[in-house]
């Protein structure tokens, strides 16, 4: 589990100070997958390199496990570093060591035997689907190989919490695909708690059940993803499942026979058992007509989940709005009532 | 009259054999001291692993001011400091001093330099997995720019060829003490250009031989193994 509490971060420049990060609060409970999402210049280096124990933050708390890492200094702040296992961004391999000699510097850090560091690293090697190539030098490896051996050194000292930063901005799709499995992998396998920064919405879509989106160097929303995009207001909602209608919708909506829908609301539902019953009962129930008009289905870290706009004609729409929203949908009524 | 090449060849021998002595005494110096003043220059660099402003400043302007100086120059100003410790001020061992202490700067910034080229984010890796400094320096920086290093050795021989063959002058022996001596000052063109010519096969060598060392240890884009 990690917290990070009111972190600041702010620099002195030639042009006065730049505030980088602004009382930055994020929890991650332990073996969980957090994004922090943001655009360049957003924040998130700073917050990653402060995370990472390589920039002393200007004020506030990182803890990990109940231990709070900030302000440490000298063989403490060594032994801290070993609690969080980091993937840098860019090439970060030692190019003048085997794969497996690489795994092996934190080990060495720790002062490890050789014995056990041989042992560990190709362990970890294995665990990263790497076996065969232990003597294999970064030159020879592919980025995504080169990758997975960066995971594989970020755990040999068994940290509790992974930190990868940009881990998936120089991987083609496919291999980005491989690399996310692997994080999961080792958050639901290890336990580890993992923290990914990225600008990528693909890996809060892929990986991750929670996320923070930085901006400007403050959190402007935080939460688990599912949760976040049933809500109506979510960015991460909107950017991961968009609801706009689609030209399908419009077109009905505008065609020949447009139809006056008493009811148009925003609709999002957890679940593909859900997603395929729920409309069609609600339409029976309450003898009510409901038009698809725009939205879609995603699976998000491995739950289907859809977001629609629905149009509703019947007697009492109201009661077939509530009656959605008991049966396990988020309803958000985006008019009261819409004019042909 | 022919040409007395039996005595040239023996003092090609001779003198060939003290310039070899004087390059590599000379280098082996420069590389013992010049590392770790390479290091200190590059850790305490503004973003170097422990800066220190005010050390990397003072240290760097030494080097600076002991660089720009003639070879001559420091060889005579180092008259003293030579007899103080070898005992003597003329000879090969004697012209070892002004050469190791014209060297040490050289290769110190030679050090510096490829040190640099240690991408930041592979030393952030390191520090990030509790290494100590120390632990950093020598398993990251000095291994991951071993082939540069054994370059820039390479690069520091063949200048204190060149600087040895100045040691002459003073009494250094070596190369070019018989290409003045022997050559211009007794107008023997051929004692001269052998002179230059067996100079220019020992640069080429070393470089060469260096070079190799530096390719053959170096594990980036290699397809071997």
């Amino acid at each position: 589990m990690i917290t990070v509490e009111k972190l600041t971060k702010t620099f002195d420049t030639d042009s006065g100070p730049v505030h980088a990060l602004n009382a930055v609060d994020l929890t991650v409970p332990a073996g969980q997958v957090c994004a922090v999402i943001g655009q360049s210049g957003a924040g998130k280096s700073t917050l990653a390199r402060c995370i990472a124990l390589l920039e002393r933050p200007t004020s506030g708390a990182i803890t990990v496990d109940g231990l709070n890492l900030t302000g440490l200094r000298g063989a403490n702040l060594r032994a801290a570093r070993r609690q969080i296992g980091v993937v840098p961004q860019g090439d970060s391999l030692l190019r003048q060591r085997t794969a497996a000699a690489n795994v092996e510097l934190p080990l060495e850090a720790a002062g490890q035997s050789k014995l056990e560091r041989r042992q560990r690293a190709a362990d970890l090697l294995d665990l990263v689907g790497l076996a065969d190539k232990q003597r294999a030098y970064p030159d020879q490896l592919s980025g995504g190989q080169r990758q997975r051996v960066a995971i594989a050194r970020a755990l040999a000292a068994q940290p509790s919490v992974l930190l990868a930063d940009e881990p998936t901005s120089a991987l083609d799709p496919e291999t980005t695909n491989s690399v996310l499995h692997l994080l999961d992998q080792v958050s639901s396998d290890l336990g580890v708690t993992v923290l990914i920064v990225t600008h990528d919405m693909e890996v809060v879509r892929k990986a991750c059940d929670s996320v923070a989106v930085l901006e400007n160097g403050y959190v402007v929303e935080h939460g688990d993803v599912l949760d976040l995009v049933a809500q109506p207001n979510s960015r991460i909602g909107a950017a991961l499942l968009p609801t706009g209608e689609s030209a399908l919708g419009r077109a009905d909506r505008l065609g020949s026979a447009p139809i006056a829908h008493d009811r148009v609301a925003d609709l999002v539902v957890v679940g593909f058992h859900a997603v395929g019953t729920l409309l069609g009962e609600a339409s029976s129930r309450h003898d009510a007509r409901i038009d698809l008009l725009g939205g879609g289905l995603a699976r998000i870290s491995g739950t289907p989940v859809a977001r629609f706009r629905i149009g509703v004609q019947a007697a009492r729409p109201d009661a077939v709005l509530d009656w959605l929203a008991d049966n396990g949908a988020t309803v958000c009524p985006t008019s009261s009532e819409v004019a042909a | 009259m022919s040409y007395d090449w039996d005595t040239l060849i023996g003092e090609l021998q001779t003198t060939t054999g003290e310039t070899l002595y004087m390059v590599l005494a000379s280098t082996v110096v420069a590389v013992l001291l010049g590392t770790p003043l390479g290091i200190l220059l590059h850790v305490t660099a503004p973003n170097g692993l422990n800066p220190r402003p005010v050390t990397h400043q003072v240290v760097g302007a030494v080097v600076d001011v002991v660089r720009s100086l003639p070879f001559v120059v420091l060889l005579i100003a180092l008259t003293e400091v030579t007899h103080a410790i070898v005992g003597t001020s003329i000879g090969s061992t004697a012209s070892i001093v002004p050469l190791a202490i014209g060297a040490v700067p050289f290769f110190g910034r030679l050090v510096q330099n490829v040190l640099r080229e240690v991408n930041a984010s592979v030393v952030e890796a390191a520090i990030t997995t509790g290494a100590t400094r120390a632990k950093i320096v020598r398993s990251v920086l000095l291994r991951e720019s071993a082939p540069g290093l054994v370059a820039a050795v390479g690069v520091t021989a063949v200048a204190l060829l060149g600087y040895s063959a100045v040691a002459g002058l003073l009494g250094g022996g070596g190369l070019g003490d018989l290409a003045i001596r022997k050559g211009y000052q007794g107008y023997d063109n051929t004692a001269l250009y052998m002179s230059v010519a067996v100079l220019g096969v020992i640069a080429l060598i070393l470089q060469f031989v260096f070079d190799f060392a530096a390719r053959a240890i170096d594990k980036r884009r290699s397809a071997a193994i």
